[in-house]
């Protein structure tokens, strides 16, 4: 066994697992979206990022991908975690937007503007479809191509593949273009309607101390630091 | 050539190399690496071997043909040895001048001197020229003396005397010793003790292990790896055997762009030399040790530079860089140990062995030893490779080896570490060069690029050259990194065309500083650099654009205008002649206008005009 610290807690992890696997093991959340338990951890979408270290050297890595070591500190919703995560899904929905689990994502960290212009292209490229493809239903139909601001997902040449079966199981796993949402206005790109859902949490902790609820998860206590 | 089996066989070998080569016959040393052969060294190369022939003098005079020399701006150059006399910016038609005048009448050809652009003074050897003068060079100076395709030529230079130093008197543990001692840290950027990298690849508990040779560089304007894998290949072929020797590796890699053709040339020839010595393959110098080198080429994708997509690359994969932990040096190249260093860092082993840690650690600053080449290029005078001890001052390398700015113009900034390095200002222009110091600064070592700007430099529009780069060259993985870049490029293409707004440069700040956060690999963490440090020394260029809407240095064409004076104006028609949107009106001797609906800022009448008389608002 391992054992590390996570949000202050002494906690024992199985030789191998990630930082994920062991705060869900302890029911710490941690936000995911290109995570999926049946499928290799891929550590693209950024969302499940956690710090990890102390003082000047502590650094923000991906919990799904990393895995635990002795004596690792974890914290899993710093300032700097939730600032990196907000903006993570900013991103995402600006490019987007009409993107259900997005914008719930959105509404539950607060991310209440989306600055850049929105493209809405749909295709976040979390790769969830190409590892489905890949590793469960073993068909290699889809693939990444090009790199940088040129990547995209598609099948070898771009003509219908042979090798897909018709399965459906990119569709289905896809948070983007599966479930839609139909709230945001073009301007913004954000919908925000179902920021009324979960209650808000009113009190302010500095490192994240919030017991009350899923620790930091809605990040109100990080949004604005009460005048003192 | 006759396989060397043991120490005694290599130590003939070197008496008869060194008696071949004592006696004192005139040779000259052309540098035709990539930028010398652009240059075109090879008419002079041509022009050298028929005047030779001509004149009946083959025998009594060598011809060298060698890599660069490092004096990039000259070529292409000549070295004329024993006396080391340095001719530059040759023509075929001056070599018959320099066999008759210099080599057969021993007379200096004072045109083909090399004048200091500062002080107009002539140089006739190449000790003597600033530009050498302030350098300190350990690994670049055997490109002088080496021909790349003659392993002769490298054995004549101390070559492969460390290994077989290694192989007879020390350990694998001593090996890794020696170089922790000397303080050597890796090349490539990041500057991890090289010692100890080696140590924990040797400590991993699987048996098989892998070393590779990054040279894959692609940071635009940085060719120092291209550079000692031209001129010197078996330097960094000796690195590897002694780094494998101690890291106990079978196998290593050499991954190096396509883009170099030169470079894959020479590699290839000199491990096809260096085994049929027998300092590669099975039963190294009699030592039961075995190792051997494959070459593989890398399609030129920047991000494949980064350890663990260089290692993907390899495996056949597509180059994403992964998760670390697991190091490569626990699990790397096909699932085994393996450890990379860059090329500077391999050409530097043999360096420490023969001349031992102690030496080699007294070069340089506390932290960062030995030295380091960088490549000056952008506005100086002098553009080349320079390699200078590690602590050096910006001052010392861009005024004094580099001969200052261009045109005598004022310096602005110098951008270090390419594509996602930092851009560092006039004020800390006295700032020592080690690992440490430029981090604080806001930029990094990086592989050794220097680009110097002058104060027609648009430093919003730097951040966007650089930041188009990095859209392009991101692998993808990471949004953080993918969108990050491309959103970034976004705002500062915005700003620099005029359509920028009141906080873009927060929101920049704040995008940038979740790039650095977020990002996995080196390339994502590092990508706000060019951002971040160009905002913090020169945040009021960024704000001229936005508020003002104005491009102090002149540069951002939708900011700027084309303008005509009056006064300096003589009517002479030379930039109508050149403009080619046909903007520019006006007849012979009276004052012309230019179109502003017309122009496209293209900058030709500027070039075109011999009175100053067009000025850019």
């Amino acid at each position: 066994m391992v054992k590390l610290i996570i949000n202050n807690l002494e906690v024992e992890a199985q030789e191998g697992w990630t930082i994920l696997e062991t705060a869900k093991f302890y029911g710490l959340e941690i936000p995911t979206l290109c995570y999926h338990e049946g499928l290799t951890p891929y550590g693209g979408c950024r969302l499940c990022l956690v710090e990890i270290g102390e003082g000047k050297k502590s650094k923000l890595v991906t919990s799904c991908t990393y895995p635990v070591e002795e004596g690792l500190i974890v914290r899993t919703d710093t300032k700097r975690v939730i600032q990196a995560r907000r903006m993570m899904i900013e991103l995402m929905l600006s490019v987007a937007p009409y993107s259900k689990v997005i914008q719930d994502l959105a509404s539950k960290f607060g991310v209440t503007k989306v600055r850049f212009k929105p493209r809405n292209e749909e295709c976040i490229l979390c790769g969830l479809c190409v590892r489905m493809c890949h590793e469960q239903m073993d068909a290699q139909a889809i693939g990444f191509v090009n790199r940088g601001k040129d990547l995209r997902i598609t099948t070898p040449f771009d003509i219908r593949s042979e090798r897909c079966r018709l399965c459906g199981g990119c569709i289905y796993i896809c948070p983007a273009c599966q479930l839609r949402c139909q709230g945001p206005e073009t301007e913004t790109a954000l919908c925000n309607a179902c920021l009324t859902i979960e209650p808000t949490c009113l009190d302010y902790y500095d490192e994240l101390q919030c017991w009350m609820y899923n620790a930091g998860r809605c990040g109100t206590c990080v949004r604005e630091e009460p005048k003192k | 050539m006759k396989k060397i089996n043991n120490t005694s066989e290599f130590n003939d070998l070197k008496r008869k190399i060194e008696e071949s080569k004592s006696n004192q016959k005139t040779t000259i040393t052309i540098s035709s690496g990539t930028c010398g052969l652009a240059r075109g060294s090879n008419h002079i190369i041509k022009a050298f071997q028929e005047e030779l022939k001509k004149q009946r003098i083959e025998d009594k005079v060598e011809l060298k043909i060698t890599g660069c020399h490092g004096f990039c701006e000259v070529e292409p150059n000549i070295v004329i040895f024993p006396d080391e006399i340095f001719y530059q910016k040759l023509e075929p038609k001056d070599v018959k001048e320099i066999i008759s005048e210099t080599i057969l009448g021993h007379k200096i050809i004072d045109r083909l001197l090399y004048t200091d652009p500062q002080s107009n003074q002539k140089f006739i050897y190449k000790k003597e020229i600033p530009f050498y003068k302030k350098q300190k060079r350990l690994l670049l100076e055997n490109n002088l003396f080496v021909d790349p395709t003659e392993i002769e030529d490298f054995l004549a230079v101390e070559g492969y005397t460390a290994l077989n130093k290694v192989l007879t008197e020390l350990s694998p543990e001593q090996v890794i010793e020696i170089i922790k001692k000397s303080g050597l840290r890796g090349r490539g950027g990041a500057g991890f003790p090289t010692g100890r990298k080696w140590e924990i690849t040797r400590k991993a508990k699987i048996k098989e292990k892998y070393i590779i040779c990054n040279a894959d560089e692609g940071d635009p304007g940085a060719y120092m790896d291209r550079s000692l894998l031209e001129g010197n290949p078996h330097s960094v072929i000796e690195g590897m055997i002694i780094g494998a020797y101690a890291i106990g590796a079978s196998k290593g890699y050499i991954y190096v762009r396509d883009e170099y053709p030169l470079a894959v040339e020479n590699v290839t020839r000199a491990i096809q030399q260096a085994k049929e010595y027998g300092f590669l393959g099975e039963n190294i110098l009699g030592s039961n040790f075995d190792f051997d080198i494959e070459i593989y080429k890398g399609a030129g994708a920047f991000v494949c530079g980064e350890e663990t997509a260089l290692i993907g690359s390899i495996e056949g994969k597509r180059g994403v860089p992964r998760q670390r932990p697991p190091y490569p040096a626990q699990k790397g190249l096909f699932g085994k140990p393996t450890n990379i260093n860059n090329v500077e860092t391999w050409a530097n082993v043999p360096l420490i062995i023969n001349k031992g840690p102690e030496w080699y650690s007294k070069i340089g600053t506390n932290g960062s030893k030995g030295t380091k080449i960088f490549s000056l290029v952008g506005k100086i005078n002098n553009t080349g490779l320079v390699e200078v001890p590690m602590g050096m001052t910006l001052r010392e390398i861009i005024y004094e080896i580099g001969g200052g700015i261009l045109g005598g113009k004022e310096f602005k900034a110098v951008q270090t570490g390419g594509p996602s390095g930092g851009c560092i200002p006039k004020e800390l222009l006295d700032l020592p060069i080690d690992f440490e110091s430029l981090t604080e600064a806001g930029s990094i070592m990086g592989s050794g690029g220097m680009i110097v700007m002058d104060e027609n430099t648009c430093m919003v529009d730097v951040a966007k050259y650089f930041l188009n780069f990095l859209r392009e060259e991101s692998c993808g993985k990471c949004l953080s990194c993918r969108e990050g870049t491309q959103r970034m490029w976004e705002i500062v293409r915005d700003i620099s065309e005029g359509k920028g707004k009141e906080g873009d440069i927060e929101l920049l700040e704040e995008l940038a500083e979740a790039v650095k956060d977020a990002s996995m690999c080196g390339l994502g963490q590092t990508a706000a650099n060019p951002v971040l440090s160009t905002l913090r020394y020169f945040r009021d260029e960024y704000e001229a654009h936005i508020k003002e809407k104005k491009c102090p240095a002149g540069v951002c064409k939708d900011l700027i205008q084309y303008f005509i004076l009056e006064d300096k104006c003589t009517g002479c028609l030379a930039c109508i002649k050149v403009c080619p949107q046909e903007a520019i009106s006006g007849e012979l001797k009276k004052l012309h206008i230019i179109d502003q609906n017309k122009c496209i800022k293209c900058g030709a009448c500027v070039e075109a005009c011999r009175f100053d008389a067009i000025i850019i608002k």
